[in-house]
């Protein structure tokens, strides 16, 4: 008798020259996790089929001229365009986040923090809407706080008026920079983001961008296990997919 | 350059430290990058449709930036013998 048993999520960690948090979503994915976890150099023009995509953190290209700048135009991203456009599940964190702004798969742009400082430290986040994306945030309610990381010095989310509107009117945004009570508040912004905006969604909700770091808040020893819920919300979410199962049967 | 409207804390500092050398009447700064391209163009139309295009694709993002460009005629390089 033959049983057939799903096999555990699959995920593609694209790595940049430069980019510096492929190992710790890898770490998590693998070895919390137990999926798979394939590295992805950016010449690379096939995922390899993934199940989702991991823009990590880092310094893609140096961060010469933008963030994000240089690494749009790397081979690796016509890949995940593609992937995106058929909405698959695609996550960028930190300059993951500027990458996909650069290439115009999220609106807007990151740029240097307001008081000029690089930024490490664990944050408060307040969570809106999650339902507006949910391979990456269907294990979150709407309003809740969760602490991530996050280590950056370019992280002042801006738009013009008329898109941060189009924002909130259509619940894209959803994480905002709050205190430990929740408020959203300028005291409680690292950065200076418009309207405290941490993290955003595209129109169809499978492409998450977001400054924070997911990957480093997995495990009880690193101060906080928040972030893998974002990896859960995932596996949750690929569960429900008749064709991500199908594939991984 | 950034947009007008774009905050721009860098060209705040620099402003803030030029006031405090004396320079009382500094009302703004604005920051922005300088970037000299050596190119080959057929004639000047040419290498401005180039730069607008270079600007356009890679060196300015629309969202926060804006361009402007000189363009500085220099003689065509000897041929190889």
């Amino acid at each position: 008798m033959t049983t057939l048993v799903a096999a555990p999520p699959r995920i593609a960690v694209v790595v940049f020259p430069g980019t510096w948090s492929e190992r710790d979503f890898a770490h998590v994915a693998g070895a919390v996790l137990g999926w798979e976890a394939n590295l992805v150099w950016h010449t690379e023009t096939d995922l390899g089929h993934p199940d989702a995509v991991v823009l990590p953190g880092g310094f893609a290209h140096g961060d010469h001229l933008r963030t994000g700048a240089i690494a749009r135009f790397s081979p690796v991203m016509r890949a995940i365009t593609d992937f995106a456009a058929a909405g698959g599940p695609v996550i960028g964190s930190c300059n993951g986040f500027q990458v996909l702004t650069e290439a115009g798969i999220l609106p807007g742009a990151l740029l240097r923090n307001d008081h000029l400082e690089f930024r490490c430290d664990w944050q408060s986040l307040r969570v809106e809407r999650p339902a507006a994306c949910p391979a990456w945030l269907g294990d979150l309610a709407d309003g809740e706080l969760i602490r991530l990381p996050i280590s950056h010095g370019e992280g002042r989310y801006v738009a013009d008026a008329a898109t941060l509107d189009a924002l909130e009117a259509d619940g894209r945004v959803v994480l905002r920079y709050a205190d430990e009570g929740g408020e959203v508040t300028d005291a409680a912004n690292p950065n200076g983001s418009a309207r405290g905006i941490a993290g955003i969604v595209n129109e169809r909700g499978n492409v998450l961008g977001l400054m924070p770091h997911p990957e480093r808040a997995a495990e009880e020893e690193v101060g906080g296990t928040d972030g893998l819920r974002l990896f859960r919300s995932l596996q949750e979410w690929l569960n429900e997919q008749p064709a991500a199962a199908e594939r991984r049967l | 350059m950034l947009r007008p409207g774009i905050a721009d804390p860098e060209g705040q500092t620099v402003a803030s430290a030029l006031r405090s050398l004396g320079y009382a009447t500094v009302a703004e700064v604005r920051s922005g990058k300088l970037l000299r391209i050596g190119f080959e163009a057929d004639d000047r139309d040419a290498a401005e449709r180039a730069v607008a295009d270079m600007c356009r694709r890679l060196l300015a993002n629309p969202v926060m930036e804006v361009a402007s460009w000189e363009l500085t005629p220099q003689p065509a390089p000897a041929e190889a013998s």
